[in-house]
């Protein structure tokens, strides 16, 4: 019970609840179950993204171009939608998840075997991949007439109340805790960010496991790309454009640390929740959504803040049991 | 980000000769690749070897360029500042507000500078004295300070300028060459000293180097960041200046991402992002090769998006070479 307390998933979860209360004082409705089964699914693909980018930055990189790499699979998956549309949806869903895969596994290659920096060449990805869209579509955009029916539908299907956009969030959360907690790539990515040194001498393979984790964020940004066109149902170069940064704010407020090694998978769901509340909240408040920049960057301060005055108290937790027992 | 354990770090029995190391060295190959370009250029276009068009070209380069500049000085400190852009974007709110209530010219630049100095200073508040990794704190502030643009226009637009104020973004010190270009060049020669030839600019490179070290030798670590951090939030508000002249209006998305695209001019500079090396020369050439690429491109009407392949390949592969290179050689020895 004191470990729940202390813990910043707790705290961040109240805050989020708080926030719905709150909001439901102004805006009665705001907190009935299908208004937040709303908020809940327009946030899933951030909670996708978060979850991606949390395994990168928990083994002390950073991958930047999760946003140019949903674009760019997204438009993809659109014009193979828009020239064939007798190829069976669920193909497309995994051929976007295989794109994004490799272009991870690049971002990942060249970290591992070059020993370049993450930021610089997720940086320069950054800008090809969003390059290469206005290439392969030649500037157009893949608008709703171009998209089969199903291409659309397989975001919006009601399954159990809630659109199987929201479930895929669920099962790739629920896959994610079971790897992060219950894999040894999952511990290993942990290790990695917590000592990388004591890593290689464990047995861990430092280089491939940052590659894993760039395959994993990037797998995950493809296959948010069809979720993204196939949600808003358009398929153009300026799709997330500047999303990263919101993926990378996401994380920090779910208390996942820059200097890796610390975070978790519930905090990087609430950490996207966080924003996304405040996306909804906002309007039906009547705040401006041009207060909405404004308030997430400085929900991130605090943030920051926040984590590093919890980092400072005491030694980095080694073994849970040993803290019950005292 | 990356770990650089102690392997990777190549000491030498005996240092090269200073001719040596000056032609094997980053400038060199910039140098190189710049000419290069030029060459390149002026074969594929008519046009660009025409003392008005290479004087349009400085334009799309100077802004970003001159916070370049103090960014490289960041960055090899081992700080970085993501914020630039939106000190750019609220400098430029500040002297459109300031513009309604009726301030003059002297003002509204005095107005530009200081509010990019009071965004470098809270940045600096945030990293040095709470002690918080720079590259969250200036992604928070990024959202923040373009944030306050968007609150203050929300999808308004400031305009009418005065034509004093017009000077600075479009004026010409002499027949082509512009008044941002002069002090593009002027700030170089600024920072070069500092960085190069002062105790402050070797603390900075101390200070990139070991922390702890240098903190034990009496440099004051805190306290150079901070002004490293002042620094840089004041380049961006003289490059907002320079840009809402230039456009003579103000949105709250002006300068939008560029801040990734300082970053790649220090970056491609040679200036380790990992920090304790790096040169102004570098960034210089690398500010020109990024000018080039553009307006060559430009020339021969390759739309913008399509440059930036470009420029990122040019990132990836200008800092993946001299890597393999080194690969192919220690695996001959």
């Amino acid at each position: 019970m004191n470990t729940l307390i202390r813990s910043r998933e707790f705290w961040l979860a109240l805050i989020v609840a708080a926030m719905i209360l709150a909001t439901n004082f102004r805006a009665p409705g705001f907190a009935s179950p299908s208004n937040l089964a709303n908020i809940f699914n327009d946030t899933a693909i951030l909670m996708i993204l978060a979850l991606g980018q949390m395994t990168v930055i928990l083994t002390r990189s950073i991958d930047l171009s999760m946003a140019s790499n949903l674009a760019l699979t997204g438009m993809i998956v659109a014009l193979i939608n828009a020239a064939y549309p007798a190829i069976p949806v669920p193909v497309l869903m995994a051929l976007a998840a295989l794109c994004g895969l490799a272009l991870g596994a690049f971002n990942g290659a060249l970290v591992w075997l070059l020993g370049i920096p993450a930021i610089v060449v997720t940086l320069g990805t950054l800008t090809i991949f969003r390059g290469v869209i206005f290439l392969i579509a030649g500037g157009q955009w893949v608008n709703a007439d171009a998209m089969s029916t199903s291409f659309v539908q397989l975001t919006r299907i009601q399954f159990l109340g809630l659109p199987i956009l929201s479930w895929y969030a669920i099962v790739i959360a629920a896959c994610f805790f079971l790897m992060m907690t219950r894999t040894a790539l999952g511990r290993s990515i942990y290790a990695i960010g917590i000592n990388p040194t004591a890593s290689v001498y464990a047995g861990i393979d430092v280089g491939r496991t940052t590659f894993m984790a760039f395959c994993i964020s990037g797998m995950l940004a493809g296959f948010c790309g069809y979720l993204w066109v196939s949600r808003y149902v358009i398929g153009s170069v300026e799709v997330a454009k500047g999303y990263e940064l919101t993926i990378v704010a996401a994380c920090v407020i779910g208390g996942i640390s820059i200097a890796g090694g610390v975070g978790s998978v519930a905090g990087a769901l609430l950490g996207a929740l966080f924003l996304g509340v405040i996306n909804v909240a906002l309007p039906v408040i009547n705040i401006s959504p041009f207060w909405q920049m404004a308030i997430s960057g400085g929900a991130i301060i605090l943030a920051v803040i926040l984590n590093a005055r919890g980092e400072k108290r005491g030694g980095r937790l080694i073994l849970r049991q040993a803290e019950n027992a005292s | 980000m990356t770990d650089t354990s102690a392997e990777t770090r190549h000491i030498p029995d005996r240092l090269d000769t200073p001719l040596r190391a000056a032609i094997f060295s980053w400038p060199a190959l910039l140098l190189l690749v710049a000419i290069a370009l030029f060459v390149v250029n002026s074969f594929m276009s008519p046009y660009f070897l025409s003392p008005w068009s290479l004087s349009d070209a400085t334009f799309n380069f100077t802004e970003k360029a001159i916070i370049a500049l103090a960014m490289a000085l960041l960055i090899i400190s081992g700080e970085i500042d993501l914020s630039v852009a939106s000190i750019i974007a609220l400098a430029s709110t500040m002297m459109g507000l300031a513009l309604q209530f009726g301030v003059g010219m002297p003002g509204l630049v005095a107005i530009g500078v200081m509010t990019g100095l009071f965004c470098g200073m809270f940045n600096g508040f945030l990293v040095t004295r709470l002690g918080l990794p720079s590259i969250v704190v200036t992604i928070g502030t990024m959202s923040f300070f373009r944030g306050i643009s968007f609150i203050v226009l929300g999808d308004q637009a400031f305009k009418g300028y005065p034509a004093s104020f017009a000077f600075f973004g479009q004026g010409y010190v002499w027949w082509v060459v512009s008044f941002e270009f002069v002090l593009f060049l002027v700030c170089a020669v600024i920072y070069y000293v500092l960085l190069h030839r002062t105790n402050f600019g070797r603390h900075v490179f101390v200070i990139g180097n070991n922390k702890v070290a240098a903190q034990f030798s009496g440099v004051r670590v805190e306290r150079v960041k901070f002004i490293l951090f002042c620094l840089t939030g004041t380049m961006s508000g003289i490059a907002s200046v320079l840009l809402t002249s230039r456009l003579a209006s103000t949105r709250p998305s002006i300068a939008l991402g560029w801040e990734l695209e300082v970053v790649t001019m220090v970056v491609l500079g040679g200036v380790s992002i990992l920090g304790g090396s790096g040169s102004i020369q570098g960034v210089v050439l690398a500010a020109f090769i990024m000018g080039l690429v553009t307006f060559g491109l430009g020339l021969l009407n390759v739309p913008g998006i399509v440059m930036s392949i470009f420029i990122g390949a040019l990132l990836i592969f200008v800092i993946a070479l001299p890597i393999v290179f080194r690969m192919i050689r220690e695996r001959r020895t």
